[in-house]
């Protein structure tokens, strides 16, 4: 895995919310068995007609948006299936950042094993990026996970990782059976897990070497724990 | 202070824990399909790595394979190319595997219970987001992507970070014709399709302890589309009584001394979950989804929302938007919406009760002439099941096709498709948009719910149908 450090670089907008890994990736083209060649299946059925030709009012077909590096998302991106497959697409389509205020947990996960960098940041913050990257001509982060920072040239500044906790909401007087989309609800990230996983992108380790190295520890769970080391 | 379930069998799992660090876990059981194992097998391979514990890891087709005729050989070159990847790399890892042509194999999530590998107290892992499923034993089953599948099949563990606790409390009782389905739809309009994300969910209450051991399946496998990827009930008798006399399950006095163990495992009468959420089962009806992610429901009684009534603008494009595609207009009434296809299955009622409460709607009933209705039993073993009861024959003299076993039109990687347009009740999952087919239409509902839309042509309040 490449490591990463800091970018800067052109950002791109997929402005909704609880985008699904079905739409981030199509189910039928999981047939495939490759690690690669993933990158022209992304969005694949908004990013076509239904001929099977370029869709330009798809917003990722714009010339605009051509070389962006960054997409920001609405919140809770990544939901539904746990296609490691999307990550590839966003991968290999040439995205290494995604800023958005929630992922979907294993989606996020995926998002460490394969170098794209998860970068959470509180609504607010998001609103701005959205309508900066949506306005703004050619506009530009940088994502800094030495310092956990974001900025760009506008004197937007802010820090990576959404701390807070989530509010409750009192869902048994709800009488909106909604679009299943409650702000309120906003993602609860261990510091602690989310600084461990800086640290590994930053150093693009093998997470399954550094497991290996503690082979020891297995063996001794399994001799004592399980009682059945092979 | 006491401790809750999935406390105790996360942290008895506990390979290594480091302040800091996500934890060093051990698992049990390792479920294996041929869509998200390629790339991990190669994986292994390319670093001259091999499987640690084949003997905890199970194997099967299910995503990919035909449910017609099975003699025949896969139309599908790409199709047949995983299946036969995963044949080829069980046997060179030495995976135990229910292939296409075992009497073993079904849907991942329904042969791991049937089977008896699903367990109280076990951490069971698989590359498929349903994995949550194997919850309703009383296990600590999650989801991981293809990157964690090569972790586990090198290493046996994982690397995760523990999850938050939230309990979801359902009281009192379902009301008649109210299913686990509806329970797990009407959780999920409530709590939002991101309401679970970080937390692993533990349902409890009269409502959950009620439940047959299939409603538990449903409810727990339907957990991430709340966006937690662990769902669990505590086990109990209703559990132990399923497993026993099950193939891989121990027998006799030895039966008897685990399950006196299992019982340890509920969570303890003074712990404290950090989130609890209350629902009371009286207020739930059935339900029917309208839109394009699960939370998008009402009861079968209501209409169509307007988008205009959702609370935040994005609320509002995201219905509108999900109408465009639903090709729904606001106001119309659930039970007025006309139907093309039903498909009765999924790893979330594809299992013997599912079809039985299914076949109990039908009998003696013909599908209306307008609708193309399918039953895809979940394994194997369910469909010879329910070929003994007959089943299969109220099916079939109703007008519905009777399938071989698999995922099928959940998301339609085989050749059981949504056509453009074409407008399905299902008892699946997923209503995501083109997850059954490009540009298909998919609404959510119980088995009961589709086998009754089957009939009539469209959606009908289960409770008052005759």
């Amino acid at each position: 895995m490449e490591p990463f450090k800091t970018m800067t670089a052109k950002v791109a907008p997929m402005n909704r919310v609880n985008v699904d890994t079905d739409a981030i990736v199509p189910a039928r083209y999981l047939k495939r068995i490759e690690r690669t060649g993933w990158g022209e299946f992304l969005f694949y059925d908004w990013a076509h007609n239904s001929d099977g030709k370029l869709n330009g009012d798809f917003v990722l077909n714009k010339p605009e948006y051509k070389d962006a590096k960054i997409m920001v998302v609405g919140e809770n991106f990544g939901s539904g299936s746990s296609r490691e497959h999307a990550v590839w697409a966003i991968a290999q389509a040439g995205y290494r950042a995604l800023v958005t205020s929630s992922l979907a947990d294993i989606f996020h996960n995926n998002c460490f094993e394969n170098g794209v960098v998860p970068v959470l940041v509180d609504e607010d913050t998001l609103n701005m990026i959205m309508e900066n990257t949506e306005t703004i001509p050619g506009y530009e982060l940088t994502v800094d996970l030495e310092s956990g920072e974001i900025y760009d040239s506008e004197g937007l500044q802010a820090h990576i990782g959404v701390d807070k906790e989530p509010e409750e909401k009192d869902i048994s007087s709800s009488d909106q059976q909604g679009a299943g989309i409650y702000s309120e609800f906003v993602v609860h990230r261990d510091n602690e897990a989310h600084q461990f996983r800086s640290y590994t992108l930053q150093k693009g380790l093998d997470e399954i070497g550094r497991t290996l190295q503690q082979e020891d520890k297995i063996d001794e769970f399994e001799t004592k724990v399980r009682g059945d080391l092979k | 202070m006491g401790e809750t379930m999935f406390d105790k069998i996360w942290d008895g799992h506990v390979v290594h824990r480091e302040p800091g660090q996500a934890d060093l876990i051990y698992v049990d059981l390792h479920l294996v399909h041929e869509v998200t194992s390629p790339q991990a097998f190669e994986g292994l391979r390319m670093n001259g790595r091999t499987v640690r514990r084949p003997d905890l890891t199970i194997a099967t087709v299910d995503h990919n394979v035909p449910t017609t005729d099975r003699t025949l050989p896969i139309e599908d070159p790409i199709s047949k190319k995983q299946i036969d990847t995963l044949s080829d790399n069980v046997e060179e890892f030495g995976i135990p595997y229910y292939g296409m042509h075992s009497k073993g194999q079904g849907i991942v999530h329904v042969i791991g219970p049937e089977q008896g590998y699903t367990q109280p107290g076990k951490v069971i892992v698989c590359g498929d987001s349903h994995t949550s499923t194997h919850g309703a034993f009383g296990a600590v089953a999650m989801a991981i992507g293809t990157s964690q599948v090569e972790h586990v099949l090198a290493t046996q563990t994982l690397v995760m970070p523990k999850m938050k606790t939230m309990e979801i409390r359902v009281n009192n009782q379902l009301p008649v014709g109210v299913t686990a389905k509806d329970l797990i739809l009407g959780i999920i309009g409530k709590i939002g399709v991101n309401g679970g994300v970080g937390y692993a969910i533990e349902f409890t209450g009269e409502a959950i302890r009620s439940l047959s051991m299939a409603g538990r399946m449903t409810v727990c496998n339907m957990t991430i589309e709340g966006g937690s990827r662990v769902g669990m009930i505590a086990p109990d008798e209703t559990t132990f009584e399923w497993m026993r006399g099950r193939p891989n399950v121990p027998e006799g006095a030895e039966f008897e001394a685990i399950v006196e163990e299992w019982k340890d495992l509920v969570t303890d009468e003074d712990a404290v979950y950090d989130k609890v959420i209350e629902i009371d089962a009286t207020e739930l009806t059935p339900y029917v989804t309208w839109g394009t992610n699960p939370g998008m429901v009402v009861p079968v009684t209501d209409n169509v929302p307007d988008p205009s009534s959702f609370a935040t603008e994005l609320e509002q494009e995201s219905a509108t938007r999900a109408l465009a595609y639903m090709g729904l207009e606001p106001g119309v009434a659930m039970k007025d919406i006309l139907i093309d296809r039903v498909f009765i299955g999924s790893c979330t009622n594809s299992r013997i009760e599912d079809l039985r409460n299914a076949a109990a709607v039908i009998k003696g009933r013909r599908v209306s002439p307008a609708v193309q209705a399918m039953v895809v039993p979940g394994s194997f073993v369910v469909k010879m099941q329910a070929e003994s009861e007959g089943i299969d024959k109220t099916f079939e003299e109703a007008g519905f096709e009777w399938r071989e076993a698999g995922c099928s039109m959940c998301l339609g990687m085989n050749p059981d498709t949504l056509s453009p347009q074409e407008r399905c009740a299902s008892t699946s999952n997923r209503n995501f948009e083109g997850r059954q087919g490009k540009e298909g239409r998919t609404h959510l509902v119980s088995p009961e719910m589709a086998a009754a839309a089957a009939i009539e042509g469209h959606f009908v309040d289960i409770r008052d149908w005759k």
